[in-house]
C-alpha cells in the first residue's frame, strides 16, 4: 500500500504578486483598473467642479419645454408648440430617412460605378475612373454646397411659373416643378384614407389625404407581394429539379403576386395623385424636395458611391479568374457567371467594408448644417442647445443618438455578412 | 476604455469652460490683447473694411473697452460668430466680449449665465421683400418662405407673429447675414427678417437698394447690447461703464475732437469725472484715471459712432429714432458719473 505525502505547504508571500509570474498577470490588471477608475473619478469630477463654477446644472428638463421654432421639413405632426423632445425627435427622423435614401442610392451608384469601370470598354471604363477619383478627392462639404447652390442659383424662382407667358413650366406633363427653392413632385393621395377624411363644406365630397395606417397598409401588401412571389420561384424550381420542366408563365405569376394586391389595395382606398399647383407665394400639394435635402442626399450618394466603387471592384477582382473559367467550361452564360459564381464570392470580401461606408454617410450626414438641412444635428444639437444653453446635455444625446444608430448599422451589416460569409463544414 | 476617453473629451471641454471664469482684466491686460466676439460681416455694424481692418457701430464697442483697458484701441483680436456660436465662445473664454448685435432677453441673462452691460441699439425686427412681390404688410406673407437666422431671438419671434396671426410660412434656416443675402437674391426665400437695423444694413449692400422693401411692421423688441460672462462683476463694470461714458459723452458734448482739452478746460464737474480730471472713478475701476478719455478719443462719442457707421450720412442711414439721447425723445439714458 502506497501512501501519498503532500508536498510541504509554502506559505503565501506578498512578494510573489510581483516575482511569481502565476499572480504577476493578475496583480498588473488590477493596478491598471484601478489607475482607469481613479482617471474616470478625476475626470467626472472635474466636470462636476467646472460646472458648478460656470453656474450651469445638469439637467435634461429642458426636453420637455416649449421649443418655440419652427421646423420646415417634419416627417411627424410638430408645431412651434410641441417640446424640445418632439424637436429632437423631427431631427432623427431627418437624419434617418438622409441617411436611408443616401445608403440606397450609393450603393446602386457604387455597384454600378463599380462594375463598369472594369468594363473592357475603355471610354466606359476612363469615364468610371474619373467619377471615382473625382468624387473621393474632393471634400464632400463641397459637393453638398456645388449642389446646393446649382439648385439655388439656376432654377426659376416660384413667380416664374405664373401668368401666361411664364418664364418656366413645369415637366413631366405638368406634374413635377424644379424651382429654386426645391423639386415638387405629384404626391399619392387616398379618398378613402384610413385615417379618416375631412369633408369639402361646399360640395360634399371627400378631400384626398394620405395617413400613416394607408402607407403602411400599401407596404405591407407589397412586402408579403415579394414573399408571395418568391415562393412561387421556389416551388417553380423544385418542379424544375424533379420533373426537369419548368413550369410554364412562373414570371407572370410572380409579377401577379406583386403587383395585384397593390393594385387592389391603391383602389380600394380610393388613390389618385396630387399634383403641385402655384398657390400665394410658393407651389402647394404634392411633395417638396426642399433644396438642402436634395444636395446632402445627392451629395452623400454621389460621395460615398465612388468609396463602394471601389469596394466592389476590389471585390470582383479578388475572385480568382479560375473560377470564371470553371464556370464558362461548364458552359454558363455571362451572367450567369457573373450572378451565380462570382458575385457570391465577392459578397465576402465586399460587406464588411461596405459596413464601414454605410456608417460613414450617415455621420456624415451631420455636414447637413451646411445647407440649412434640418437633421438632429441641426435641431437638437443646434437650435435647441443654442435656445436653452444646454450644450453638455445636448452633445450627449446626440453622441448617443449617433453611437446607436451605427451600432444598430452595424449589427443588421453583420448579421447580414455572416449570411453570406463563407459556411466552413 | 472608450467610455473613459468619451468622458475624458466631455470633461477636456468643461474644463477650458470652466478655467475662464474670474480675472478677465488681469487675463485681458497680460496678454495686451482684447478678444471680441462680433457678427461674422454685417456692414455697418461688424464688416472688415477694404483694408482689412474690422469697423461698424458693434466694432466701435470693442475698440472703446481695449482703449479703456489697454490704451490702444488695435489691440483687439476680433472673432467672427454666428448666432449658433457666439454663446458657446463667449461661455467657454474664448472671447472676453460679445458685441454682436445680440437681444437682451430674461433666459439669455439668467439661464445662460451671461452679464448685459447696457443696450447699445434699441431695435425691432422686420421683414424685407422684393418690391416687385408688391406686398405691402407682413399680413400678406401667408405661405412665404422666409429666410431666418438660426439660433436668435427673430427665429422665435417669426414663430410667434405667424402663429399668432394664423398664418403659415416656409423657413429657411440660415448660417450668416451674408448667406441669408445670397439665399435672398437668388429668391430662394420671398422674405428675409431679422433685426430692422440689420436689415437696413443688408439692404444698403444690395446692387440694387430700391428694389427692396422693409415691411412697416416691427413684430417685436430687440434691445441690442453687448454682454459678459456672468460672475466676474469687475470685467463686467469696465464694459458697462465703458458704454455708459460714450453714451454720457454725447450728452455732455464730450467728442473725439475735443476730449483732449475739454477735461481741462471746462467748469462741468461731471465731465471733469468722466474725464477723470477729477475723482478716482477710474480707480474704482481698476484701471487710471483717464481711461473713459482714451474710449472716446479712440471712437468719439455715442453720436459719432452712430452717424460714423449707420446714421443717416452713410449708405444704410438709419434715423437715430428710439436711439436718441433722452433729452432728445430717445430711450439713450446714461447713469450719472458720480
Amino acid at each position: 500500500m502506497a501512501t501519498m505525502t503532500d508536498p510541504p505547504a509554502e506559505g503565501f508571500r506578498l512578494s510573489q504578486l510581483l516575482y511569481d509570474t502565476r499572480y504577476r498577470s493578475a496583480t498588473i490588471q488590477v493596478v491598471a483598473f484601478f489607475l482607469v477608475m481613479a482617471g474616470l473619478v478625476w475626470l467626472v469630477n472635474n466636470v462636476v467642479i467646472n460646472l458648478s463654477a460656470a453656474g450651469k446644472d445638469f439637467d435634461f428638463a429642458f426636453l420637455n419645454s416649449r421649443a418655440g421654432y419652427d421646423i420646415n421639413q417634419r416627417l411627424i405632426e410638430y408645431s412651434n408648440d410641441s417640446t424640445h423632445r418632439r424637436a429632437a425627435y423631427v431631427g432623427i427622423l431627418n437624419t434617418l430617412l438622409v441617411a436611408f435614401l443616401g445608403c440606397i442610392t450609393a450603393t446602386i451608384l457604387g455597384v454600378i460605378a463599380g462594375v463598369l469601370r472594369l468594363s473592357k470598354n475603355w471610354i466606359v471604363g476612363r469615364l468610371m475612373t474619373v467619377y471615382v477619383e473625382g468624387f473621393r478627392n474632393i471634400p464632400l462639404l463641397l459637393w453638398i454646397i456645388v449642389i446646393f447652390a446649382i439648385m439655388t442659383e439656376s432654377m426659376p424662382q416660384p413667380r416664374d411659373f405664373r401668368g401666361e407667358d411664364a418664364e418656366a413650366s413645369m415637366i413631366l406633363g405638368e406634374s413635377v416643378a424644379v424651382t429654386n427653392r426645391g423639386i415638387y413632385i405629384p404626391n399619392l393621395v387616398f379618398t378613402r384614407s384610413l385615417g379618416g377624411n375631412e369633408v369639402d363644406a361646399e360640395t360634399g365630397a371627400a378631400i384626398a389625404s394620405a395617413s400613416f395606417a394607408d402607407l403602411a397598409l400599401l407596404v405591407a401588401v407589397i412586402v408579403a407581394g415579394f414573399f408571395a412571389s418568391g415562393y412561387i420561384g421556389r416551388r417553380a424550381t423544385a418542379t424544375q429539379e424533379r420533373t426537369g420542366v419548368r413550369p410554364p408563365g412562373v414570371f407572370w405569376m410572380r409579377a401577379g403576386a406583386i403587383i395585384l394586391p397593390a393594385v387592389i389595395v391603391l383602389v380600394a382606398l380610393g388613390a389618385t395623385l396630387d399634383y403641385p399647383q402655384l398657390q400665394g407665394f410658393n407651389f402647394s400639394g404634392g411633395i417638396h424636395l426642399r433644396n438642402s435635402l436634395i444636395a446632402l442626399w445627392f451629395a452623400l450618394s454621389l460621395y460615398t458611391g465612388a468609396f463602394i466603387a471601389e469596394i466592389v471592384r476590389a471585390g470582383i477582382l479578388s475572385v480568382s479568374k479560375g473560377q470564371t473559367e470553371a464556370s464558362s467550361a461548364l458552359g454558363m452564360r455571362p451572367s450567369w457567371t457573373m450572378n451565380l459564381v462570382i458575385l457570391p464570392q465577392a459578397m465576402r470580401v465586399i460587406i464588411p467594408p461596405l459596413i464601414s461606408q454605410f456608417l460613414n454617410l450617415t455621420k456624415n450626414s451631420s455636414l447637413a448644417l451646411a445647407v440649412g438641412y434640418m437633421d438632429v444635428r441641426s435641431t437638437l444639437g443646434g437650435i435647441t442647445i443654442n435656445q436653452t444653453g444646454r450644450e453638455l446635455e445636448g452633445m450627449l444625446l446626440l453622441g448617443g443618438f449617433y453611437l446607436l444608430t451605427s451600432l444598430i448599422i452595424s449589427l443588421f451589416m453583420n448579421i447580414y455578412n455572416n449570411s453570406v460569409a463563407l459556411k466552413e463544414r | 476604455m472608450k467610455k473613459s476617453v468619451f468622458l475624458g473629451t466631455i470633461a477636456a471641454t468643461a474644463l477650458v469652460a470652466g478655467a475662464a471664469s474670474a480675472q478677465t482684466l488681469a487675463e485681458v491686460q497680460e496678454r495686451g490683447v482684447l478678444n471680441c466676439g462680433v457678427t461674422t460681416g454685417l456692414t455697418g455694424f461688424a464688416a472688415p473694411n477694404a483694408e482689412g481692418e474690422w469697423e461698424g457701430f458693434d466694432v466701435a464697442v470693442c475698440r472703446a473697452v481695449a482703449a479703456a483697458v489697454l490704451g490702444d484701441a488695435s489691440a483687439v483680436e476680433f472673432v467672427p460668430t454666428t448666432g449658433q456660436t457666439r454663446f458657446t465662445a463667449l461661455a467657454s473664454g474664448e472671447i472676453d466680449l460679445l458685441a454682436r448685435n445680440t437681444t437682451w432677453t430674461f433666459s439669455r441673462d439668467v439661464d445662460l449665465a451671461f452679464e448685459f452691460v447696457g443696450i447699445n441699439y434699441y431695435d425691432g425686427q422686420g421683414f424685407m421683400v422684393p418690391r416687385e412681390l408688391g406686398v405691402s404688410s407682413a399680413l400678406e406673407l401667408d405661405g412665404a418662405t422666409v429666410c431666418i437666422q438660426t439660433g436668435t431671438t427673430t427665429e422665435l419671434n417669426l414663430a410667434d407673429f405667424f402663429a399668432s396671426n394664423n398664418m403659415s410660412y416656409e423657413p429657411v434656416p440660415i448660417e450668416t447675414n451674408a448667406e441669408a443675402q445670397q439665399q435672398y437674391l437668388a429668391g430662394a426665400c420671398d422674405v428675409y427678417t431679422t433685426d430692422a437695423s440689420g436689415l437696413a444694413a443688408t439692404r444698403a449692400t444690395f446692387e440694387d437698394p430700391s428694389a427692396h422693401v422693409v415691411l412697416p411692421e416691427i413684430v417685436s423688441k430687440e434691445p441690442l447690447g453687448p454682454l459678459v460672462r456672468h460672475g466676474d462683476n469687475e470685467w463686467g463694470d469696465i464694459a458697462r461703464w465703458t458704454l455708459n461714458a460714450l453714451i454720457a459723452a454725447e450728452e455732455l458734448g464730450v467728442t473725439s475732437a475735443n476730449v483732449g482739452e475739454i477735461g481741462a478746460s471746462t467748469e462741468n464737474p461731471e465731465i471733469r469725472r468722466l474725464l477723470g480730471t477729477e475723482g478716482d472713478l477710474g480707480a474704482m475701476l481698476g484701471l487710471d484715471a483717464d481711461w473713459a478719455a482714451r474710449a472716446i478719443a479712440a471712437v468719439g462719442n455715442y453720436g459719432e459712432i452712430f452717424e460714423g457707421n449707420i446714421g443717416e450720412s452713410t449708405p444704410i442711414g438709419l434715423a437715430r429714432g428710439l436711439n436718441a439721447q433722452w433729452t432728445d425723445g430717445g430711450l439713450l439714458y446714461a447713469p450719472p458719473f458720480r
